[in-house]
């Protein structure tokens, strides 16, 4: 069943170059049978006009001969003969060509579709989906597994085909030649096939081990580059340089038994083939010897023998390939069968630039485990809230249940009385900007980094966002400035920086709502308080979501929400807050405390 | 970086290099010529196979005399078995040499690893040395051993095809080989295309795999960016520049062999025009004709065999420079030859020799920069008793880790010296230094292994009790033994299995039992929730205990307890006192305190 679901998979990623498939083997097809001509013509030439046999082939090729002036012609222009052996095999050629090219742009076509497909899933997987799995083991998939798909595509699966028409083509025209001697020629054809194929299943095990071996050879590289000072700091390169070594070592006998299995199995393959050769010649040197065979058929016999073998050698390996490209092709639709987040295309586009209303509030992750627990506030539009609460209090899951990354199980939202819900996604998350709390910069400019989500920015938009995140300047330090590249290819920035450029990135999206997730704290202080100045100037109306727990930060808000443990412990303004016992005010106090405590060191 | 630019190959073949290479080859020398001679043998067998057959036609079919072809048939078996004893051997020996040649140079590599200064270390990064170390190593052992074995076959085919040709009919065998200098030069040209085709596939498809890559880490941010269109469209782009460079490059391959497979007919044409008319004309026999006709299909495949070895051994001398220059560089810190004398290397320590540690430490005068022109430090002064706790505190990239660095001599001052005991340390080995330094670094790393196998990393020789009384001191022992295999649990790749702050712990667990006199500690920055802090705070108290330490800090609590707070600035010290002193000063410190350390006080009580 699983297997079937695979191999269905393949077929419908096959559409739009299935007929470059049915091209490509028909191509193959016909060099295959042009391919077994050449032979032929080189033993009617050898027999018939040089030798003086009477010519035995099909009546179609005895009228070209005479269309041709006949047999003494022929013999005295042979370079007649010569030509058609060229144009045959140029024919043959040609069709080889296609063959290639065709399979080549129907599989990177195929793998091209995988690849966009992949990524296109990998795009629209839903938030928590991309929580729960890790990367490596993902990229692994959408490279390697791909990758092994493409090489079956390109080669193999022609290859079959190749395989079986090579086979029944050149058995017929055997046949037609001469019975017995087919049978003799077939003799270790089905040995060669057996052993092709029990060999390779075999080896596969092996083949493991050496990969695993290879695993932890380069792990042990890997720690120690990463590690090299824990390295040094113990003075462990000794150590290190045996560790390494025996791992080098293991892994370099496992494939010294390989290697020699290998050589076993090419050896004595090519015992096989090259004795199934041998007997064909002298079987037919015998008959040929006694006048049941002529020279020429013995000839082509010789070459057929060829063609006949090395597929199948071919084939054994190739049917354990295919078990591979299975795997492959299971662990590829895994992704693609994950559902994508509902975008709810066709919901509603209200005025986002409204006022904000959570009424009793709950949301989950995992059954029975909620994170939010009956959240009800109110916030008018143009407000900042500040949301204060400890690890785990549930302060970021609200703050992303506003930009609909996961859905709430009871209450409602309402943002100018829509229920959330209800809006489309795309234009929920335009106009609600979020800057997370780790941010991820892609290796582009710093400037494409900026203009990200907004490919229309002007040159002046760009810097005026970049002038709010407090970052021109620094972006200005940089030797190619706003085209400093970022990543692995570039500069590294630290921490701060990166924070200020997903800052950026989000300002110049000009959103009716704005969330900071914690994401300002990553910048001191006086910066801080720069990047706030300078957003409320330009964004007065903007609603404004603060996580924080700069306690000076928080106290300028309209709103100060203090959580704990999912729920609202406690809101109001800072003088409310103030005049109430709990968390808030007893931060505050720590906060005076410090100062009394600083101006005692001071004394 | 610009250093460091992939040179994928250079044209003119670099003697020098290979001359480099060749002392790799060398220990192997016998198994080469083993390998010579089992080709040799191989290529020698091709050639009489279409000579039996020549002697079957013209001995037995032609004159219709059966007699000796059970001993023809014998031969030919004879030879057959043989020649599967050649491939045996063959694919044996070759693939030995392969994995030999890999395993000695991987083997100096990690060696020379092992050595190269942290200079080196910050300009090269990882992924590069991998890379180097893994597919280079690996191609360069390939290409040797098994392109000697294609050029030894091509060349024995060749040399032996032609040799029979020439002896049985020069003049057909002329005739026959007129396309052969055609043939040679369209290979060299298509297999040098074919290949650099390749090559640029291969470079579109690391850079699909680091779009993946991206596309999957930063897929929260184009999700919250509303940009998943965008990004879409991006990797299009990629993946149309991957079609369409890997169906160019399979074009190319896929009309090379047609071509030669064509060409090499007309060969066989000639031989068939000519040879024919010869034999007509009674010049030679059936079977001269026949064995010509079988050495002219064959012989276009040693041509192209070679053709593909020239173009690969370009490659591969691509990946021998990286190798190469990468074992052949020398380390910027090096124990002078007097001091190797005394106090032995990295890998071979005189251990006898080496003097006891006490832990006082000076920096007299000392100058250090990075880059020439951008001084990091300046004339720094700073006179360290055993036993003294020193709290570094400063900003970002103010320098403080450059002193840490230059007291572990993982770079050494470029002015001034660094006295240990009273010693100039360059007068030691770095090995002896080292051993007596123990270094916790901000962001903890482990190997793979289990807890025990990691804490045992400080001190080799150290037992299980030892083991745990070590874990017991930084606190760590509780939840090693909560987790279900106790010490015997593996911590994964690089600690991964394992949080942050147990990482943390099990760092401390390794530099205490390694005892060291001076201690190092780059405290994490990032916090952690208030149980696991109160704990490691602890175990930081019990690992400085008795010994001379530097802190690069950022804990309140850590810098009050230090003996010593240093306030670093520009590379300079701008403070230097208690933590009351400095308060006072209501300086820089003053500064740094109101701004910084007052924030940990307000996260730790909103998490309290």
């Amino acid at each position: 069943m699983k297997s079937k679901d695979t191999w269905g998979y393949l077929w419908q990623v096959m559409k739009g170059n299935r007929m470059r498939y049915l091209g490509s083997i028909i191509s193959m097809v016909i060099s295959a049978v042009l391919s077994l001509l050449p032979p032929l013509v080189i033993a009617i030439t050898v027999d018939s006009i040089i030798g003086d046999k009477p010519i035995t082939a099909s009546p179609a090729v005895v009228s070209i001969i005479e269309k041709l002036g006949g047999k003494s012609v022929l013999a005295q222009n042979l370079w007649i003969c010569g030509l058609a052996l060229v144009i045959l095999n140029m024919l043959h050629s040609y069709f080889q060509y296609a063959r290639g090219k065709l399979s080549a742009q129907a599989s990177e076509a195929i793998a091209k579709n995988i690849r966009d497909d992949l990524f296109y899933h990998l795009q629209y997987w839903p938030y928590d989906e991309h929580v729960k799995t890790e990367t490596g083991d993902l990229v692994q998939r959408c490279t390697s597994d791909v990758e092994t798909v493409r090489r079956f595509l390109s080669m193999q699966l022609v290859e079959v085909g190749r395989a079986l028409v090579l086979l029944t083509a050149s058995l017929i025209l055997m046949f037609s030649l001469n019975v017995k001697l087919t049978w003799v020629s077939m003799t270790a054809v089905p040995f060669i096939f057996l052993f092709a194929a029990i060999f390779f299943s075999k080896i596969r095990e092996a083949f493991r081990e050496a990969d695993e071996a290879e695993g932890r050879l380069t792990t042990v590289l890997q720690e120690n580059l990463t590690g090299i000072r824990v390295v040094r700091a113990f003075g462990r390169q000794a150590y290190e340089v045996e560790k390494f070594d025996e791992k080098n070592r293991e892994y370099t006998n496992l494939w010294y038994r390989l290697s020699w299995i290998l050589a076993l199995y090419w050896s004595t393959s090519d015992l096989l083939v090259m004795a199934q050769m041998g007997a064909v010649l002298v079987v037919g040197v015998y008959w040929a010897a006694i006048g049941e065979l002529s020279l020429g058929t013995l000839l082509a016999f010789m070459s057929y023998e060829g063609m006949l073998l090395w597929p199948v050698r071919q084939l054994g390996r190739i049917l354990t390939d295919m078990g591979r490209t299975q795997v492959s092709l299971s662990r590829i639709k895994e992704i693609i069968d994950k559902p994508l987040e509902d975008m709810n295309e066709d919901g509603l586009t209200p005025p986002m630039d409204r006022d904000i209303e959570f009424k009793n509030v709950y949301f989950e992750y995992e059954k029975g485990r909620p994170v939010l627990k009956d959240v009800s506030f109110k916030v008018k539009a143009g407000q900042t809230v500040a949301i204060l609460g400890g690890t785990g209090s549930g302060k970021s899951s609200l703050v992303h249940l506003l930009q609909g990354l996961y859905d709430y199980q009871k209450g409602s939202i309402t943002i100018g009385g829509v229920e959330l819900r209800d809006i489309n996604k795309k234009w929920l998350r335009r106009h609600v900007g979020i800057v997370l709390q780790e941010p991820f910069l892609f290796s582009k400019t710093i400037k494409e980094n900026i203009a990200l989500a907004r490919k229309d920015a002007t040159e002046e938009e760009i810097y005026k966002a970049a002038e709010i995140a407090a970052l021109h300047d620094v972006i200005q330090e940089f030797e190619d400035g706003y085209d400093t590249v970022v990543g692995e290819r570039g500069v590294t920035l630290s921490g701060g920086q990166k924070q200020r450029v997903a800052i950026a990135r989000t300002i110049i999206l000009n959103s009716s709502i704005l969330i900071f997730d914690d994401s300002l704290s990553a910048v001191d202080t006086e910066t801080d308080n720069a990047i706030r100045a300078a957003l409320n100037e330009v964004s007065k109306d903007v609603t404004t979501f603060i996580i924080s727990h700069r306690i000076t930060t928080i106290a300028q808000a309209d709103l100060i929400l203090v959580m704990e443990d999912g729920r609202i412990v406690q809101s109001g303004t800072h003088e409310e807050l103030l005049a109430q016992e709990g968390m808030y005010k007893r931060i505050w106090s720590i906060q005076s405390a410090l100062e009394e405590e600083m101006e005692k060191s001071l004394a | 970086m610009s250093a460091l630019k992939e040179q994928e190959y250079t044209k003119s073949v670099d003697l020098g290099l290979w001359k480099n290479l060749f002392q790799y080859i060398k220990p192997y020398k016998k198994k080469v010529i083993a390998l010579i001679i089992v080709m040799i043998g191989s290529g020698g067998i091709d050639v009489i196979f279409p000579l039996m057959t020549k002697y079957a036609i013209d001995n037995f079919i032609v004159t219709g005399i059966l007699k000796g072809l059970w001993g023809f048939a014998a031969t030919y078996g004879g030879l057959v078995v043989l020649q599967a004893i050649n491939v045996y051997f063959l694919v044996k020996i070759a693939s030995e040499i392969e994995l030999d040649l890999s395993y000695d140079i991987r083997k100096a590599g990690f060696k020379r690893l092992q050595e190269l200064s942290f200079s080196y270390y910050d300009k090269t990064p990882v992924g590069w040395l991998m890379s180097r170390m893994t597919s280079d190593v690996e191609r360069l052992g390939a290409t040797i051993a098994w392109s000697l074995v294609d050029l030894t076959w091509g060349a024995t085919a060749m040399v032996g095809g032609l040799a029979a040709m020439l002896y049985m009919n020069w003049r057909l065998a002329l005739i026959t080989l007129v396309v052969v200098p055609i043939l040679a030069v369209i290979s060299v040209y298509f297999q040098k295309k074919i290949l650099h085709s390749y090559r640029i596939v291969r470079r579109t498809n690391s850079k699909i795999t680091g779009a993946f890559n991206e596309g999957i880490m930063g897929a929260m941010t184009t999700k919250t960016l509303v940009r998943e269109e965008e990004s879409l469209k991006e990797f299009k782009t990629l993946t149309n520049e991957m079609y369409s460079s890997s169906v160019k490059a399979a074009i190319f391959s896929s009309i090379y062999l047609p071509i030669v497979i064509t060409l090499g007919s007309v060969g066989t044409a000639l031989a068939l025009w000519f040879g024919g008319k010869a034999v007509l004309a009674q010049t030679i026999g059936f079977g001269t004709l026949s064995a010509f006709i079988t050495y002219a299909t064959q012989f276009f495949q040693p041509i192209s065999d070679l053709a593909r070895i020239i173009a690969e051994f370009q490659n591969a001398q691509a990946s021998a420079e990286r190798v190469m220059a990468m074992i052949n560089t020398e380390p910027d810190i090096k124990d002078t030859p007097e001091v190797i004398e005394k106090y032995g290397t990295e890998f071979e320590p005189k251990r006898e020799n080496w003097e006891e540690i006490k832990g006082d430490i000076s920096f007299k005068n000392v100058c250090f920069y990075y880059k020439e022109g951008e001084e990091v430090l300046e004339d720094f002064n700073l006179e360290v008793k055993r036993g003294e706790s020193i709290a570094l505190v400063g900003e970002t990239g103010s320098g403080k880790s450059t002193i840490v660095n230059l007291l572990c001599r993982f770079y050494e001052p470029v002015k001034g010296q660094i006295l240990i005991d009273g010693v100039d340390y360059r007068e030691r080995s770095q090995l002896w230094l080292q051993s007596n330094i123990g270094y916790v670094l901000q962001t903890p790393h482990l190997f793979s292994g289990t807890v025990k196998e990691n804490i045992r990393y400080g001190r080799l020789d150290a037992t299980d009790e030892e083991i745990i009384e070590a874990a017991k001191m930084v606190n760590a022992h509780d939840f090693i033994m909560r987790m279900e295999h106790g010490y015997d649990t593996e911590v994964g790749e690089g600690g991964n299995r394992l949080s942050t702050g147990e990482k943390q712990l099990i760092s401390f667990a390794r530099a205490i039992i390694a005892d060291p006199k001076i201690l190092v500690l780059d405290e994490a920055t990032s916090s952690i929730d208030t149980e696991t802090e109160q704990i490691i705070q602890d175990a930081i108290g019990k690992l400085l205990k008795g010994r001379t330490s530097f802190i690069i800090a950022h804990r309140l609590s850590t810098i009050r307890s230090a003996d010593r707070i240093l306030v670093i600035k520009d590379g300079r010290m701008v403070e230097q006192g208690s933590h009351r002193e400095l308060m006072k000063q209501r300086g820089y410190y003053y500064r740094l305190y109101t701004n910084q350390f007052r924030e940990e006080q307000e996260i730790s009580a909103i998490n309290a």
